[in-house]
């Protein structure tokens, strides 16, 4: 284990922490706003990735792709806020589970429909492709770099909108009362539509970004959902904060656990039996990291109520 | 009584009508993740089908989503309520191993188009069951044959952790000569590799073996391209087929892959295959399309000399495996798995398209080692 | 408008009589999607305990599911290749029978209902559903990378376990097995709805402070329908496991859990029988639709939101023209 290797690990960690921040900020303010639980929000993901891997594909530019991608998954949250998820506020989070849940078979399957069951090819743009040598020797591509940039900079953006703009006081204010604002004369109906079209094309966002380095395929969201919900777990619902400190927290731990629970293991086990028991430890890590921390405190690190 | 006798009659006259005709299962993936394989098998099946006029011979294509369960419940279906002779299609190893012995002891004769699990090769294989592609071990130890001829010493080697993913180290390995650099098991779904090409760059490895099958390879070898190693790749076709080059795009040029089959395989059979394959269905085969092409072949073969229900003749016939092959010689071993030669291939560039080209053979009728555990 | 009491004792027969009439007609196949629908229906009648009487939204059921059927699968596999199971000092003989495996499946999903509970219960709402997620799909991937016994390719038992006196390989004998399991475990539910447990439970879910002053506690009893809930469900999958002689890591899959759920709703929630008529409608829906097309999952998914959207209740809640509890 040389040093330079461990810091290549902590340097994808973090890359993969801040594109589940991307994913879990959504999730964490849609549902600190409206109390809505949305399974769909990997589907959001996948849209995206897809529009992003559709438009280059028609004009080979990766910055338009980009754009395509929040303007495509913004749009399918505005559709689905209107005509489905508003009906759901006042209902139980079972119809929300449940309508989530059909969203995601149908989105799936109108993927599939439209584009076909084969993955779609979407590649970094050239200025960014390559490694890029880092101080102290260590050799890292310098897209994911550039992904930790947009990440930790989306993550000031946010905290930046909920902490300093009018839309982020009643995003706030949303969270702790929402008859109180409503009655101040907020248009309740619209904050929604805003708050939700915004979680989606954050995940649309970061569908498109990881596609890039990934395979853009029907199902890609799933995975990133079910960690995306850890993070909200362990960051506490609603807290923008936790939503980061717990994405970075979950990303490390998966990667870090990867590698070097195998190499634990291989201290006290012949080396087959340990690779496959640390890698078999390593898959539940980020699990057994969620159930340590609800048994310290049951709300999160950063949440307010349970 | 009258009624009864008139109904038996009916009986009997549907069931002389349909003697004739033989019935064939498919039971394939064709929605969800892993679809694109199914689709390849299923398209190449039918396109043999239809080329050979044959209206005596019906398919009954099912889709079992990639869920072992639904498979189960479909064979289940077309067992005893269609009451197929032959079963095919099934793409998946877990999936062959929930559905294969079960029918095979039932009295169905099942034909291989892609899983070849080592189990139902060895010790668990069945008089019944035909694999037309390969055991899953072949091309893996078609790249392990490779790596020696390429005079690499020290690899690295990769797969998912789940069985197909550990025969597939195994299979590498019982072929290579040299030594290892690492050898890591991924999580099976995984897309992101930063963190296992950063620890084959840390390795010192000459040569990187991989096996991730689907979206697993096509994330791999793109975060691979760009991560600047450029230590020389080898995998099996998995990761190469048509469907996955197109979603790879340059990343993959250059890199080694072993396959039993190629569309620049030299004969009448395969050149006929890919003309009418790509005209018929607008996209070039894969590998997987050429095993089902193969697969319907060997069918119609058979049946030409005995109907399933004489079960010895007819597993004469398919034993005797007296086809036109699109990749030229092909025979079954005694575990009626086929002893073929296995190629090297190389991801090139022809035009705009990414595709491979025939390096060279790798193993010459290549059989595989689980044949002396099969006593059936 | 039909009393639901009517329809409580309607469908299980109904049920049956599609079995016997499939067994006349020799139509072994509809024989074998009865017994699925009973499968099912028993799984989500478990379900339906947790989420309907103590308004648990669990969607980590598949975890149960999923343990029942490796119970089964592990104890099979071991009396198939002769050779015990040995933890430590600890030797265990497989075994192919049906009741003893039963036993086992109970117990360990109610174990591991116990130990994800204990944990889960220390939140409750939206975190609970999360909580519950991310624990069966923890025990997903155990299952996967857990060699084994098979991994990700499962194990294949070849032959159906065996019940004293019964041939289970023949497809009706098997489903009467399910079928009287199936009524065993709406039996037991309804009896529990009515004892003073149900009531405080039904209590604790609306109104636990209220539960709390008359000296309840309301997380334990929520905790002991937690744990009934997975062991009726543990107890589905290996009988789920049966009927298929396989069992694989997609037991526990998170779509299973969503779908677990998706039958309860169908049916309505909180209703005796509801899980039985989802399962019923959830097994026809995906034979034909399925055999309609490729894309018969947007049809579900459609189907899905018009019955949240526009039918609260389920379609017991249109047959009696009353909504159902609200959870």
């Amino acid at each position: 284990m040389s040093p330079i290797l461990i810091i290549e690990q902590l340097l994808n960690g973090l890359q993969f922490g801040v594109m589940l921040f991307l994913m879990a900020a959504g999730l964490t303010l849609i549902f600190g706003v409206m109390g809505l639980i949305n399974l769909a929000h990997g589907s959001l993901y996948m849209v995206g990735a897809f529009a992003a891997a559709a438009v280059a594909a028609a004009t080979g530019s990766f910055f338009l792709a980009l754009a395509a991608s929040l303007a495509a998954a913004a749009a399918a949250g505005v559709v689905i806020e209107v005509f489905v998820i508003r009906r759901l506020y006042r209902a139980a989070h079972l119809d929300q589970v449940l309508a989530t849940f059909a969203l995601i078979l149908i989105f799936a399957e109108g993927a599939r429909w439209v584009f076909g069951s084969f993955p779609l090819y979407f590649d970094v743009p050239p200025m960014l492709s390559g490694p890029i040598m880092l101080p102290g020797g260590v050799q890292y591509p310098l897209y994911r770099l550039a992904l930790i940039g947009v990440g930790l900079a989306v993550g000031c953006g946010l905290w930046w909108l909920t902490a300093r703009t009018r839309i982020g006081i009643q995003i706030r204010a949303g969270a702790n009362d929402r008859e109180m604002i409503a009655a101040l004369g907020v248009d309740i109906s619209r904050l929604y539509t805003v708050v939700f079209a915004l979680g989606a094309a954050l995940a649309g966002f970061a569908g498109a970004l990881v596609g890039a380095i990934q395979s853009v395929e029907v199902g890609m969201g799933d995975p990133v959902l079910i960690m995306a919900f850890v993070v909200v777990v362990i960051g506490g619902i609603g807290s923008i904060k936790g939503a980061f400190i717990g994405a970075i927290l979950v990303g490390l731990t998966d990667r870090l656990g990867g590698i070097f629970l195998p190499e634990v293991f291989k201290l006290f086990m012949e080396p087959g039996a340990a690779t496959q028991t640390g890698s078999a430890l390593a898959s539940m890590a980020i699990y057994i990291l969620m159930g340590v921390v609800l048994v310290w405190r049951p709300s999160g690190l950063f949440g307010a109520r349970a | 009584m009258i009624k009864k006798l008139l109904l038996s009659a009916a009986i009997a006259l549907v069931g002389t009508a349909a003697a004739s005709d033989v019935k064939v299962g498919m039971i394939t993936t064709l929605s969800g993740g892993g679809a694109g394989l199914g689709i390849d098998v299923r398209d190449g099946f039918m396109l043999a089908i239809t080329q050979a006029g044959r209206s005596d011979i019906e398919v009954i294509i099912e889709d079992d989503q990639r869920k072992p369960d639904i498979a189960v419940q479909l064979s289940d279906k077309m067992i005893q309520s269609e009451r197929v002779d032959v079963m095919t299609g099934i793409i998946w190893s877990n999936l062959a191993m929930a559905v294969v012995p079960a029918s095979t002891a039932q009295g169905v004769f099942y034909l291989s188009p892609n899983a070849g699990p080592s189990a139902l090769a060895g010790r668990g294989c069945h008089e019944n069951y035909f694999n037309v592609a390969w055991q899953n071990d072949a091309l893996h130890e078609a790249a392990g044959a490779y790596a020696n001829q390429a005079s690499f010493e020290k690899s690295f080697i990769l797969a998912p952790n789940y069985p197909a993913g550990k025969d597939a180290l195994t299979g590498y390995k019982r072929l290579f000569d040299g030594d290892l650099a690492g050898e890591i098991y991924t999580k099976l779904g995984q897309t992101d590799y930063a963190a296992e090409i950063a620890q084959i760059r840390a390795s010192g490895a000459d040569s990187v073996f991989f096996f991730l099958p689907g979206g697993m390879g096509i994330s791999f070898l793109k975060q691979y391209a760009a991560s600047g190693v450029d230590i020389p790749l080898v995998g099996p076709a998995f990761s190469f087929d048509q469907g996955i080059l197109g979603a790879v795009g340059d990343a993959a040029l250059g890199v080694v892959n072993t396959s039993q089959w190629n569309k620049d395989i030299d004969n009448p059979t395969n050149a006929a295959f890919v003309a009418s394959f790509t005209e018929t269905y607008g996209r070039l085969p894969s590998l997987y399309a050429s095993q089902g092409f193969d697969t319907a072949n060997l069918l119609i073969s058979a049946i030409d000399v005995a109907h399933p229900d004489d079960a010895d003749a007819f597993r004469a016939a398919l034993m005797a495996a007296d086809f036109d092959s699109t990749r030229g010689d092909f025979a079954f071993g005694s575990n009626r798995h086929p002893v073929q030669n296995i190629y090297a291939r190389e991801v090139v560039k022809e035009g705009d398209l990414v595709t491979n080209r025939i390096l060279s053979v790798t193993l010459e009728n290549h059989g595989d080692v689980y044949a002396a555990d099969c006593t059936r | 408008m039909i009393p639901e009491r009517f329809i409580t004792f309607a469908v299980p027969a109904g049920l049956f009589i599609i079995a016997i009439l499939a067994f006349w007609t020799d139509e072994p196949f509809t024989i074998t999607l009865t017994t699925r629908v009973a499968i099912l229906g028993l799984a989500a009648v478990g379900l339906n305990i947790a989420l309907g009487i103590g308004g648990l939204v669990s969607l980590g059921h598949a975890a149960f599911f999923g343990l029942g059927g490796y119970a089964m699968g592990i104890l099979a596999y071991h009396a198939q290749t002769y050779s015990p199971l040995t933890l430590g000092p600890l030797v265990i003989e497989g075994t192919k029978s049906m009741p003893v495996i039963w036993i086992v499946a109970v117990v360990t999903s109610a174990l591991a209902a116990l130990a994800i509970g204990v944990l889960s219960l220390r939140t409750s709402g939206v975190y609970f559903i999360m909580i519950t997620l991310a624990f069966g799909q923890m025990l997903y991937y155990f299952s996967v990378s857990w060699s084994a016994y098979g991994g990700e390719d499962g194990l294949s038992i070849y032959l159906r376990n065996e019940f004293p006196g019964i041939n289970t390989l023949v497809p009706i004998q098997f489903f009467g097995l399910c079928f009287v399991l199936l009524c065993l475990a709406l039996v037991l539910q309804a009896r529990l709805r009515g004892s003073s447990f149900g009531l405080a439970l039904n209590a604790a879910r609306q109104a636990p402070a209220r539960v709390e002053t008359v000296g309840l506690n309301p997380v334990r009893l929520k905790l002991l329908a937690f744990v009934i809930s997975g062991a009726i469900t543990g107890l589905a999958g290996a009988l789920y496991a049966d009927l298929n002689r396989f069992v694989s890591p997609s037991m526990f899959s998170w779509h299973l859990s969503g779908e677990l759920i998706v039958l309860i709703i169908i049916g309505g929630v909180g209703r005796l029988v509801g899980p039985v008529i989802g399962a019923a409608l959830f097994v026809a829906l995906e034979h034909w639709l399925g055999g309609l097309t490729e894309y018969w999952h947007i049809g579900l998914g459609a189907i899905l939101l018009g019955i949240v959207l526009f039918s609260r209740g389920g379609v017991i809640g249109f047959l009696t023209g009353k909504a159902g509890p609200n959870v």
